[in-house]
């Protein structure tokens, strides 16, 4: 019997399953996988109750951030000063905080920075067409010196009358024993990973990535999406700083020092493309585990921790070389 | 009537006069090839139609009524869609979503809205089968072949009630057979009432496709004829200027 053209149209080229097959962030999975399950034989240590609250409170700050970056990554663009903007918002709240007042306005304190960062890299880049690399550079080095004049350069470890609270919200395990931090991450993922597949928003986020010029032609908002996109991006700086905050008890001017770098390497290992158009909130969650399995197990294997920066560099190369290969053979 | 006239339009950027005086009418269910040599205003005049330029002077009418449009959007919502020379299509989203791009169907209310993905593969497969394509709501763009990829840029007009479908040299980069696709969209856009103004370098798509041609040099409308009338060696003297004006 003849296939209709009806037959055609309906036809589904990939199953779900090729599809996951198809896809890094599977692979890294899978590798992370593997990873445990070696580790958990080859050390005592490893699979402990006490060593899994800590990989998995470890990979929050990056991961938050890295759902963030995706978004950015995903337009095309990148944002550097993501580090420099996690410490600026934790010390935005902690000198307020120290002034006395309470965690409400530390917060909104805090977060309100990050939105006025993000909205001035979103700005330059979206309506007067700076590169992003060098406006985010340039936040990179402001957002960190803006944090020491706002300390003076000093640790700030006391948070006025809300002090508890706040170590209670970044370091405390409300939740069935698991660390707060990775609660806000799991929902957070959850709301990334929503607005990229079932929002208009985000089908504009992978629109502008794809074909930039495409989505002004056929009426998509472009610059007020891309101010939007450093906007988040900021804000999740910001919340992780907060988080972090409350987690070490204490803020120096180095915290988040060559994040942006980690969180970067996260969304590329977990399948982001920096070209842009393709990357996934998991997978933003994804790249951040297998960087802090590396780290993690590096020092429970006794390697010196001098040949951390080369495990995980390698990872990013190999696992942008997967991406490559399947490249190759479509070709 | 006419779906759209022109009546004198002109359009100066400064000294350089890169449309002056034109007029012509557009009919429903006519296919109207514009030819020209580079540089002949055949794109400055698509561009006052599609909206991204003023007229200087001239005045446009849609169904006997004054058009006066500012940007892309307000031609699209005349009922002007145009298909772009490089189709402006996103490789990483599917067929589907091209086609749906800044108009995307969504369900729920305001800002909880969520995309209506089942409605947009229907409504997308249905439009792909009016014009009789074989291309896969579901399959991603950059995976599509040349004819494939009209389609979907092609399928886009065909959400609203376009009246008007203004194709920048569809045919220009891509292979004999998908020529002859194109050619058949084109085909499927007249019998549905829609005008199409074909704007090619090609003389054997608009002789094959087209019901009447309008030739422009420097600015002028040197000719405006039926194809049956006219001949390709004609057309190409006109372009070139050996004849100065069709008779």
């Amino acid at each position: 019997m003849a296939i209709t053209l009806e037959q055609t149209i309906a036809h589904k080229q990939n199953s779900r399953l090729t599809q996951i097959l198809n896809s890094q962030t599977f692979w890294v999975l899978v590798a992370i996988i593997a990873a445990c399950i070696f580790l958990s034989f080859a050390t005592n240590a490893f699979a402990t109750k006490a060593n899994l609250f800590n990989i998995t409170r470890n990979v929050t700050f990056v991961a938050i951030i890295a759902l963030g970056m995706t978004l950015v990554i995903i337009t095309g663009g990148i944002d550097l000063s993501v580090g420099s903007v996690l410490c600026l918002c934790s010390m935005v709240l902690a000198v307020v905080m120290h002034a006395g007042y309470g965690i409400e306005v530390g917060i909104l304190a805090s977060l309100g920075t990050a939105v006025i960062v993000g909205a001035f890299n979103g700005l330059l880049i979206a309506y007067l067409g700076f590169p992003p690399f060098v406006v985010t550079l340039g936040m990179l080095s402001i957002a960190r010196s803006l944090a020491m004049v706002a300390s003076n350069n000093t640790v700030v470890f006391e948070f006025g009358p809300d002090h508890d609270l706040l170590l209670s919200v970044g370091g405390g395990a409300w939740f069935f024993g698991i660390a707060n931090p990775v609660l806000y991450m799991v929902v957070l993922a959850l709301i990334t990973g929503f607005v990229l597949r079932w929002t208009r928003f985000g089908r504009y986020v992978f629109a502008i990535g794809g074909n930039e010029h495409a989505a002004t032609l056929t009426g998509v908002p472009v610059k007020q999406i891309k101010v939007a996109v450093y906007i988040i991006s900021a804000l999740s700086a910001g919340v992780a700083g907060i988080i972090q905050t409350g987690w070490l008890g204490a803020v120096t001017t180095n915290i988040g020092a060559g994040m942006e770098l980690q969180v970067i390497a996260a969304a590329v290992i977990g399948g982001a493309n920096l070209a842009g158009g393709i990357g996934t909130a998991f997978g933003a969650l994804v790249g951040s585990a297998l960087i802090e399995v590396i780290r993690n197990s590096l020092g429970l294997l006794g390697i010196n921790a001098f040949w951390q920066g080369t495990f995980i560099g390698g990872a990013i190369i190999l696992a942008v070389l997967f991406d490559r290969i399947r490249t190759f053979r479509r070709e | 009537m006419a779906v759209l006239e022109l009546t004198n339009v002109s359009k100066h950027f400064g000294a350089i006069h890169a449309v002056s005086n034109v007029s012509f009418s557009l009919n429903a269910g006519e296919v109207v090839g514009l030819m020209g040599d580079n540089g002949a205003g055949k794109s400055t005049l698509v561009k006052m139609i599609a909206g991204n330029f003023r007229p200087s002077e001239g005045t446009l009418r849609m169904d006997g009524a004054e058009l006066v449009m500012h940007k892309p959007v307000d031609a699209r919502r005349h009922g002007i869609e145009i298909v772009h020379q490089d189709l402006a299509l996103c490789n990483n989203l599917t067929a589907a979503a091209n086609v749906f791009l800044g108009r995307e169907l969504r369900k729920g209310v305001g800002p909880f809205s969520i995309l209506d993905y089942a409605s947009m593969y229907r409504r997308a497969g249905e439009i792909f089968k009016e014009l009789k394509s074989e291309t896969r709501p579901r399959d991603l763009v950059n995976k599509m072949s040349g004819g494939q990829r009209q389609a979907v840029a092609i399928a886009r007009t065909m959400l609203s009630e376009a009246k008007i479908v203004l194709m920048d040299e569809p045919t220009a980069a891509i292979s004999v057979r998908q020529v002859a696709e194109v050619l058949n969209l084109i085909r499927q856009l007249r019998e549905k009432g829609i005008a199409v103004v074909l704007i090619s370098h090609r003389m054997p798509d608009v002789f094959t496709v087209a019901d009447r041609v309008i030739v422009m040099r420097r600015g002028r409308k040197v000719a405006d004829k039926k194809i049956a009338s006219s001949s390709p060696e004609e057309v190409t003297g006109l372009i070139t200027g050996a004849i100065e004006q069709a008779a």
